[in-house]
């Protein structure tokens, strides 16, 4: 009774937070637009009784869904950022996995420090720190002026409002969520495994491909879920540093909420950004479970 | 027919295997292996004994390539091993903690050495077999490392490592992580496989029983130095120094002068006033009057109720305790000066038929051969 309880709790809070909020957006994106508070129809009458919810159900029909794969622009926005997802997450890979294994190889006086170094741009607004990043990126912004004056360039490197500084924005903000389950991984790692891989006849270079490499697979995967989930569904990102090139489907999303106020249509688009997403999330939660039963 | 007896390290004409050669090792301003010169011959099995911090790791790591001397040689067949580094030496390794990869099979995990030197398929499987018939893990080569017991986990170590036919094996501590029954086992099986494959063994460890049991030849260990190498025998019996007859065994040590007999050959050791002196024979020499400590193992001490007699040494005393061990009893016997001293007996009779009690007086006796007399 007590653990019933106990399980009660969450439930509830992802059912009040989660599930009902999700099933109003499915509903919106099932409804006409229309000029009216709130923008769309038909809205749910409680007061005609029976025959009102009937005639409510009727009315919602997939108009706006066949509507995303008729306009390219949809498509194209969801392919862009699975490929700007999937790209930064191997960047913020490559970035993040020496950073977690010089952590995991420092003397372990120093270890905690790191890791609170990682943790410490946590302290900051994310707002606050993109918008920074505008400043490091722009034509006049530090990292030109410092390019400049140490005579590398003679023009600006235009960074800022292209791809380039949104792949930056991406690996800079989840490079934690990469580096923490990496180190997680490595630090649990004997290092006399290392020795017997030597010993074995492995140079330094093939010990860590046969030993470190698929010893910190978990890691591997818990870290590139972490930041391609986030990455994907990204909008602050791609719409301070991004240009107008920049395509992803945050940033559509927000246009059609805020900009054209269609409501359905934005709705529909966000349920098939959560359909997208679903297919990964899957994949990590069964990661965790098999990481789970190995160790257990 | 008699066996030769297996001792390399007494003919000159035989070529070490390994070749420690002023072998000093400095970690900072820690002096971790202090000018060491070393032989250890092919088919030994060659046991570095000694308390924590003593070096003993270092010299095996040192073997292994994971360190290098600070100053001197370290030759294995013949060839320096100066900046060659552990993957191409003819030398493998069985970890402490046993080190097997956990993402692999048992069968991976010994197959691992072989596939570095890109040996042939069937040749490399049957090589494997064959590691896993010698170690009796055949039922075991699908599963992971965590889904064996410790014992099987050890013996997976041990095929691993052995399965690129190494010139030399180091074992460190191999058998720690044991409980004493399967440790026992493991010890004779070690052996065993030791002999069947005709492999140099190195082993490190701090329990002395086991490097008795294992071993073709002892080394004891402290700060960095051996203090003595010899076959288990000697070490036990000839100690030379107060250090090894008290790190092996049980040991009585007696501090004394010596002045040489007047009639037998041998000294007669004064130990304290007022108190009979002892007799001891040794082949060491003494100036009249030089400090010395006699060295007298318990199980060499009788102990009866009654004077023994034509005992070359004996003194009354009285028992202050008696630790039983099943198969023996150790005697604790206070002197009439207060010294205490060990006595063992084996428990060839049954509990009640013994007459030794508390606070017994009871004589100890040993032979003038017993004790060995040692400089310090």
């Amino acid at each position: 009774m007590r653990r019933a309880l106990l399980i009660a709790v969450p439930y509830l809070w992802l059912l009040a937070l989660f599930l009902v909020p999700f099933l109003i957006v499915l509903k919106i994106s099932l409804s006409d637009t229309a000029l009216a508070i709130p923008p769309y129809l038909p809205t749910l009458d409680f007061t005609e009784g029976w025959a009102g919810i009937w005639g409510f159900l009727q009315e919602l029909d997939f108009e706006n869904f066949t509507f995303l794969t008729q306009d390219e622009l949809y498509w194209r926005a969801y392919l862009s950022s699975v490929q700007i997802a999937l790209i930064s997450t191997v960047l913020t890979l490559l970035v993040g996995y020496p950073i977690a294994y010089g952590m995991a190889s420092a003397p372990e006086h120093w270890r905690a420090t790191l890791m609170m170094l990682v943790i410490l741009p946590f302290w900051t607004s994310f707002l606050i720190r993109v918008y920074s990043w505008m400043g490091i990126l722009s034509n006049e912004g530090l990292l030109n002026q410092l390019l400049q004056g140490l005579g590398l360039i003679d023009q600006p490197l235009i960074i800022l409002n292209t791809n380039t500084a949104v792949y930056i924005g991406i690996v800079y903000t989840y490079l934690p969520f990469m580096i923490l389950p990496i180190y997680a991984a490595l630090e649990k790692m004997d290092a006399a495994l290392l020795e017997a891989a030597e010993d074995l006849g492995c140079s330094r270079l093939t010990a860590f491909w046969l030993v470190t490499v698929p010893l910190s697979r978990q890691g591997i995967i818990a870290g590139c879920f972490l930041v391609f989930i986030p990455a994907l569904g990204e909008f602050v990102i791609p719409s301070l540093l991004g240009g107008s090139g920049t395509l992803m489907i945050g940033k559509v999303l927000w246009e059609e909420f805020f900009n054209n106020r269609d409501w359905p249509v934005a709705s529909a688009v966000a349920v098939i950004l959560l359909l997208i997403l679903i297919i990964p999330i899957i994949l990590f939660q069964r990661n965790e479970q098999k990481q789970r039963e190995r160790e257990g | 027919m008699a066996q030769t007896v297996f001792a390399p390290w007494d003919n000159p004409d035989e070529k070490p295997l390994i070749q420690f050669k002023n072998v000093t090792k400095r970690f900072g301003d820690f002096t971790a292996i202090d000018n060491l010169t070393q032989d250890i011959y092919t088919r030994e099995f060659f046991a570095l004994l000694g308390p924590s911090g003593c070096g003993k790791t270092t010299m095996m790591r040192m073997l292994a390539g994971f360190e290098n001397p600070s100053e001197g040689q370290i030759l294995i067949a013949g060839q320096d091993m100066a900046g060659v580094p552990p993957n191409k030496r003819p030398v493998n390794m069985m970890f402490q903690s046993y080190a097997l990869f956990p993402h692999l099979s048992v069968w991976d995990n010994i197959a691992f050495g072989l596939r570095r030197e890109g040996a042939e398929k069937t040749q490399l499987a049957a090589r494997v077999e064959q590691m896993l018939k010698l170690t009796r893990l055949e039922r075991f080569a699908r599963r992971k490392p965590h889904q064996i017991s410790g014992g099987q986990r050890q013996r997976v170590a041990l095929a691993r490592s052995l399965a690129k036919a190494p010139k030399l094996l180091l074992l460190d501590e191999p058998l720690g992580a044991l409980d004493k029954k399967l440790r026992q086992d493991t010890q004779f099986e070690l052996m065993d496989i030791q002999e069947k494959t005709g492999t140099t063994f190195v082993i490190v460890t701090h329990d002395q029983e086991e490097a008795m049991t294992v071993a073709s030849r002892v080394a004891v260990m402290d700060e960095g130095r051996i203090m003595q190498v010899a076959t288990p025998a000697v070490i036990y019996e000839q100690p030379n120094s107060v250090y090894v007859a008290d790190f092996i065994g049980d040991v009585n040590i007696i501090e004394g002068a010596a002045t040489p007999h007047p009639q037998a050959d041998g000294y007669s050791v004064a130990w304290a006033e007022g108190q009979p002196q002892f007799h001891a024979k040794t082949n060491r020499s003494f100036a009249p009057g030089q400090k010395c400590f006699l060295a007298l193992r318990p199980e060499k001490v009788a102990i009866s109720a009654e004077p023994p007699e034509e005992a070359a040494n004996r003194i009354q005393g009285k028992i202050i305790d008696i630790a039983y061990l099943g198969n023996i009893s150790t005697y604790h016997v206070r002197l009439p000066n207060g010294t205490m001293m060990k006595a063992q007996t084996a428990n060839t009779r049954r509990l009640s038929r013994r007459s030794l009690t508390w606070e017994d007086a009871v004589w100890l006796s040993w032979t003038d051969t017993a004790a060995a007399v040692l400089e310090g």
